[in-house]
Formats: structure tokens, sequence, C-alpha cells
């Protein structure tokens, strides 16, 4: 599945002989690598399963230099993908063979912390976790916070629209960034956003954060901070099948109850994870959720009596309430390590991200176990069950036979399912390449057209991320000859 | 019940640069924004809830259905538009509500329309329906155009479905009151917003903060020993947020310029002449002043805000419009935008700004 590489022509080779040339006096030492053994590590981000070596990299350190290198690209006419801390798991700062990578990583300052007016003016390679450790004597955090969270920068998360587990009563990226400075691909910088909560003019924060880094470069990023709830605590419910599990899910919302954090895992997933981190899951329950409170100390005490009942009503078979900070910390610390807990038992592995409506999670677990037996794979299933976000994990050995064609095949057909169920191919990691043939699924040519609409209102030339999140008009028709499609 | 996407659909090709359309719900807020130009197409016929489980948290409606009808509906089942939009009329469409990305006090705290934009299904200015997002809380496929078409004032599509996110009713409510100077209460709420507080929404005018606390009966029970003040009785608290929200406070009466100024919390007390209401923990700044528009536009941008001339006689608005100019590296965006979704100029021309 590496992106196929067609033998560099002369052509190429002026080409990319006139980028280094000209980028080399505008960035600090150590900031162009071009050597086929340093841009290795630059291959492929978290989907691992897509590498491809871009011309060069660079790792500018300042803002006047990422702009220059902006200018370069745009007057060569060369792709550019912007680059994190490479955790993405879509293939979002997958490189371009013909092009550039732009690396972020170093523009690592937090440059202001304003306690009063809880927000924090950050540097697009900043930490997402650094945020928050930053805010602490403050008594305040960032709010979203992804798996990934000790890696993945904010530059990062506002390119993915990053979720994390407390999306539900916290919000996503976008619901926790007030400002954006930005630099186009034609070098010309702007600024989105405000320290007000409005600004004049159309939303164009929504527009860019979760756009895959094909709209524009962040230079900075102003989040807002959240004071530090005074106490959280985690119920630990297990259930004898993922049918009751997925109604209690219903039935906790139904009683008006938002939790912090409403997680689930099937039992395969607790099996993974338990021999991993030892959290003490219950190994032989169906299914076992996870279910958060924080607040003021009498408000927690009261929604964690309240989700006891609800769950105990829904038929948990098991419940244990987090007794210590350390405790809940445990409880969460297998959820959050899901993925490489996973990861120990089988050589690759493959994440989905799709998002449902609630009320099928039963329906689609049951789906999912099903078509994991026709594609002879298993697959560990972890859920934001509060927000309807569902991670199946398919393992597979790409150095066997036909399984990584295997495991792509099944991981479409999970994402046709969520479709079909009325959710979407992706909740929170992107479209990326990963799925990008899928988004022929979910939308049709007209609102396809839409999309490139508003990538060319930014990007004309197409040098952002080209072939990322939205599929081509040919991308479509191609699928659409192999697979199913909503659309015709 | 009626689906009117076909008439609308027609309506749209009929319609030219030189004959553009007026898009219209109850006309609520035929006040806000620039002059309404082109021929009217009223939307408030295309009505009807097409799903609503409280369980998913997530309403879907036409555009048309009445905010009241919806409000009732969501009140049957302990649940709520936490953005509280305002309700000029009783008429409100939920179309209008989304278009004007208009919220009410408890923004601050829940988040604002453009938060509870889960999807929306459009008719472009081709007439070509679209839709983004949906009905799931977390959607990360393609870009999130729903989103943007909040507060976008019918300029970028007609809007014939939308999704939104819903949340339960706080179990509880309560207002407290502090005799306090406008810098006073600025300082106070920017220090209790960083605190764990269940603190929703605020309101200073003359003298008088007033405070809402929702939430579990017994966080309230204790943070109104924190806080202290004065607690004002349960129907009080109710009616003076409603008319708050709906701008029938006193306040709100008379012909005077009403502008508002969208500011930092921690902003200073801004020095203009005219009175002034704060709400939003010192985030949205309301001012009926006669000052020039100049004047309280400079005022707001010094501090890094931007102020919005939301109620005035037409001259006024005719001369100075509604928003704060762009820089025309963001107009040009805009520009290119509308561009896409409406390439013949046809919705709500001028009704944001003059130039598109």
């Amino acid at each position: 599945m590496t992106a196929a590489l067609t033998p560099p022509s002369d052509q190429d080779d002026t080409r990319r002989a006139a980028l280094l040339t000209r980028l080399q006096p505008l960035l600090p030492a150590g900031g162009l690598l071009s050597d086929p053994e340093d841009i290795k590590p630059y291959e492929c981000d978290g989907l691992t399963a897509y590498r491809c070596l871009p011309w060069c990299v660079a790792l500018p350190d300042r803002e006047e230099q990422v702009v220059a290198v902006l200018r370069v690209c745009h007057d060569l006419k060369i792709p550019v993908v912007v680059r994190g801390a490479g955790t993405g798991l879509s293939g979002g700062a997958t490189p371009v063979a013909a092009g550039l990578v732009l690396s972020l990583a170093r523009f690592m300052r937090i440059i202001e912390i304003d306690p009063l007016a809880r927000l924090a003016r950050v540097q697009p390679g900043v930490r997402n976790l650094a945020i928050s450790e930053a805010a602490a004597p403050f008594g305040l955090y960032y709010a979203p916070d992804p798996s990934s969270q000790i890696a993945c920068t904010i530059g990062g998360n506002v390119a993915e629209n990053s979720g994390g587990v407390h999306c539900l009563k916290y919000g996503l990226t976008v619901h926790n960034i007030l400002k954006l400075r930005v630099a186009l691909i034609d070098g010309a910088v702007i600024e989105i956003g405000s320290h007000a909560l409005d600004s004049p003019g159309y939303d164009l924060l929504a527009l860019l954060i979760g756009s895959e880094g094909m709209l524009g470069v962040v230079l900075e990023a102003t989040v807002k901070l959240t004071p530090r709830p005074t106490v959280a605590q985690v119920v630990m419910a297990s259930f004898d099948d993922v049918t009751q599990a997925g109604n209690a899910v219903a039935a906790i919302i139904a009683a008006g109850i938002i939790p912090a954090g409403l997680e689930m895992m099937d039992k395969p997933a607790t099996a993974a994870v338990e021999a991993f981190v030892h959290a003490g899951y219950d190994l032989s329950a169906a299914a076992i959720l996870l279910a958060e409170s924080d607040g003021t100390e009498q408000e927690v005490a009261e929604e964690i009596a309240a989700m006891c009942q609800v769950l105990e009503s829904s038929g948990a078979r098991g419940l244990r309430v987090s007794q210590s900070d350390d405790e809940r910390l445990r409880f969460w610390a297998g959820r959050k390590a899901a993925f490489p807990a996973v990861g120990r038992l089988t050589p690759d592995y493959l994440c989905m991200d799709g998002t449902i409506p609630r009320k099928h999670i039963a329906h689609v677990l049951t789906r999912i176990e099903e078509l994991a037996q026709q594609h002879r794979l298993r697959v560990a299933n972890v859920f934001h069950a509060g927000d309807g976000n569902l991670h199946p994990l398919i393992m597979f050995d790409a150095s066997r036979d036909d399984e990584l064609d295997r495991a792509t095949a099944l991981g479409a057909a999970i994402l046709e399912l969520s479709v079909e169920v009325g959710g979407t191919i992706t909740g929170e990691h992107g479209v990326g390449i990963e799925k990008v043939q899928q988004m022929c699924l979910q939308f049709s040519a007209d609102e396809l057209a839409a999309f490139r609409g508003v990538k060319e209102a930014f990007d004309p030339l197409g040098l952002l991320n080209p072939g990322k999140a939205v599929p081509t008009p040919r991308h479509c028709s191609e699928y659409r000859l192999t697979g199913s499609g909503r659309h015709t | 019940m009626t689906d009117l996407t076909e008439t609308f659909r027609q309506r749209i090709l009929a319609a030219s640069s030189a004959a553009p359309l007026c898009i219209r719900g109850g006309g609520s807020k035929d006040f806000y924004g620039c002059a309404p130009r082109g021929e009217r197409l009223e939307t408030s016929a295309h009505t009807g809830v097409l799903a609503y489980e409280p369980s998913e948290l997530v309403i879907t409606m036409r555009a048309g259905t009445p905010l009241a009808e919806i409000e009732a509906t969501l009140a049957e089942h302990g649940q709520s538009l936490a953005f509280e939009p305002p309700r000029f009329g009783e008429h409100s469409t939920i179309g209008g509500v989304v278009a004007a990305g208009l919220s009410g006090p408890r923004r601050v705290s829940a988040g604002a329309v453009r938060d509870f934009v889960l999807g929306v299904k459009i008719l472009d200015g081709a007439a070509r329906e679209l839709s983004f997002g949906g009905q799931v809380m977390k959607n990360v496929a393609g870009y999130d155009v729903s989103r943007v078409m909040a507060g976008s004032l019918g300029t970028l599509g007609l809007f014939l479905e939308l999704s939104l996110k819903v949340l339960p009713r706080p179990v509880a409510e309560a207002t407290l009151r502090f005799e306090m100077a406008q810098a006073d209460a600025l300082d106070k709420l920017n220090q209790w917003a960083a605190q764990p507080l269940p603190l929703v929404a605020s309101a200073w005018q003359d003298g008088m903060l007033s405070v809402r606390l929702a939430g579990a009966r017994a966080a309230i029970a204790a943070a109104e020993q924190s806080l202290g003040g004065e607690k004002v009785g349960v129907g009080d608290t109710a009616s003076f947020w409603d008319d708050l929200r709906d701008q029938r406070a006193n306040y709100f009466a008379g012909a005077t310029s009403l502008w508002r100024l969208s500011v930092p919390s921690v902003a200073p007390v801004i020095d203009l002449p005219g009175e002034t209401l704060i709400e939003w923990g010192g985030a949205q700044r309301w001012l009926r002043s006669t000052a020039p528009a100049d004047e309280i536009r400079a005022a707001a941008a010094k501090v890094g805000g931007s102020a919005t001339l939301f109620r005035a006689d037409a001259a006024l608005k005719a001369a100075v419009g509604t928003f704060t100019p762009l820089p025309l590296s963001l107009l040009n965006l805009h520009r290119r935008l509308k561009q896409t979704f409406d390439p013949h100029g046809i919705f709500n021309p001028g009704r944001m700004y003059p130039e598109f």
C-alpha cells in the first residue's frame, strides 16, 4: 500500500534541486533534511501502513521561516504536508512523493498563560498535555484529551479537530480554541477568532479546525482553559452482554446526566488492556463501562449515586466506584492505553473511527463481530460511548498472505456500516488518506464539489496536503465501481 | 409538517443577481444585520420536527419550525437549547436562530449556537441540495461547513433542515445579587470563572451584579454559601434571565442605538458615553449610545474585540454598517466562500457586508 513511486524524471530532479537551493538559506542549521536516512522518520504518521519519502523535510523555528518556506513552495508549485508530532491515525501527515514535509515540531513555546482570562497562547508544536501541565498551578487545564495527548501537538489537534474521552461534557477542539494565527499557502498571515467569544464575519475558526492541514498552517493558537474540577470519580460497571451495556449508556443520558466521560470496552479490548496495565478490569464481562463524574464534591456525590442506580437497573452485574484519585487514574489508564495494549497482541492493527447514533451500539457491535468472522480477523472494540464514537481495532499481520487487504476491506465494511446506521466515517481521527475513498459514501458529488470549493478559496493551487480528506471525482467513480455507495 | 423544498428550488432557479432573494423565517430579526434586499423568500411554512430521541441528545427539524414549538417539545423531556437563543418574537424559526447566530445569557458557559450545530441540509445558490455534518456528536468527515453556516445570515445557503445538540435542563437554578461597581464586577466575574463554580450566566447593570447558578442542588447550595450576595426569589430568577435573553428588560426599550461589544472578558471598563449592560462574564457588553460609530468600534478594537450595531435606525446602519469591517485578507476569503456556495450572489446580498 506504499504510495506508487514513479521513477524520478530529469524534470523532477531539476525541481527538487531548485527547491533545496532556495530553501537552504531560509532555514536554520539542521533545518533542512533531504538525505533519505534523515527523512526516513517522516515517511509516515501513526497510520504506518502508508509510507512515502518526500523530497525533503523543513524544520523552521521561526514564523518568518515558515512563511518563507511556503512562499518558495507556492512559487515552485511544490506540495506541502504540514506535520506536528505525527501521531495522527488517518494518514493526514503522510508525505507526498514530490513534495515537502513542513515540520512544526520546533515551535514548542508556550507564549503566555493568562489565568484570569483563562487562556493560553501557544505555538503549534506545543504538546496537548504540556498546556495542561503549564496551566495546572492556576487550577486550570486544557480540556480536550486525545489518547495521544502526551505526544500530540496542538497544531495537529487543530488540524484534526481532536476529541478525547471527555468530549461529551467539554467539547472537541473546535469548542476550545479562541483564536488562530494562520499562514496561507501564499505566505499571507491571517488572524481568525479573537480573545472575545465571537468575531465578525463567517466562523472561519470552525472551518480551519478539522481541515486536516489543507487550508492553512497554524502559527499560533489561543486555547481556552477550564477550571480543574475539585473532584472526579469514576464508576466501572461490568455487563454480561453488549446490548445491556449499550442500553445503559442511553439510560444514563436519558436520566438527564452528562457524564464527564462515558467509555465502553468489549471483552477482547479488556483482555488486551488488563494484561498490559493491570487496572483490575473484570475479564469475564462481555463489556465494561467507565462513567466519570466531575465537579464539586456535592455534585459528584449526587451524580455518582444517580449513575450507579441507572447502571444497576440496566443490568450491570458488578459496579466499582473509584475510592481515590489513584484508583480513578488506574481505571482510565487501561482505556487510554487500549491502542498500545492491542498493539502488543498483534504485529499490526488498524484503528477505525466511526461515529454512530448511540441507539445502534449493540447492533453495530454485533455486525462488526460478524464482519470480522467473514474476513477471518479479530477485532477489539473501544468506544467513546457517550458520544457514539467507536474505535474498532482490527488486528492483522501485514507480513502474512493477504491479511492487510482483508483488514482494509473489513475496515471499509465497518465504515460503510457506520454510514448505513446514520453515522459518520470519522468522529475524531480525520479522513486523511485512510478514509478518502469512503468520503464518496458519505457525501454526494455536489457536496464533495462544495468541499473542493472551500479548499480552493484558501489554496487555489491545491498545494497544501494534496490527496487527503476530499476525494476527486475520479476517486469516487473508481470506488463506486468496486463497492456500494449511498450516492450514485 | 410541510416540505417546501421544491418550491424553494424553483425560487432559487428563478432568482438572479439582479433579482436576489431575501430569506425570511418568522421575521423577528428583520431589524438585525444590514437592510434586507431582494424578493422575500418566506420559510416559515417549511416545518416539522423530523427526528428527536432524547437519549441521543439531538433534534432534527425543518428550518421553518417555530422555536417555541421546539422548546416546548424539548421541555417535555427535560431538555433545552442550552445556548438560549433570544426570542425577539413569537414566530422565531429555528432557521433564523441558526442563521443569525445569536446566543443568550448561558452562552458563556454552555457555548454558542455554532457549538450546538451538528448538521445542516441546505439548498445552495445553484439549487443543489447539500448536507454537511450529521446527527452525531463527533464528526470530522469533510470541512465543518455546518458550523460556518451559523451566523452567516443566510448569505451562504437556504437552510432546509438543521440538526442541533440538545442538553438536559439543569436540575436547579438560583440567582444571587451583589451591589458592585462595574470594575469590581468585572474583576469578580473573571476570578469566579477561573474556579469550578456552577456559575452559568451573569448580568451587570447600574451598580448591580446578578449571577446565575445552575446544576446539582447541593452544588448550588455550596456556591451560595461561598459567594454570598443576596438571593433572588425563585419566580423572579426565571423572569429576570428570560427578560434579558429576549431583550424585554427595560434596558432594551427606547430608540437610542444599541451596540453589542464582543470583547475579552478581562477587558477593563470601556470608557464610552451611554448606558452599559454587561453579560457573559464581561465578554459581551451592550451599549446604548449616540457616540460616533468610529469611536465605539475603535474602543472595542483597542481591547481586542469588535462592535456590532445591533439595533439602530436605518439611516445610521446604512451609513456605518452593522458589523465591524473585515481586514482585506479576510474579506477576500469571505468573497471566495460566498462564490463557492452562492455563485450568482442571490442569497441575502448585503445583509452581512455590503461587499457580498
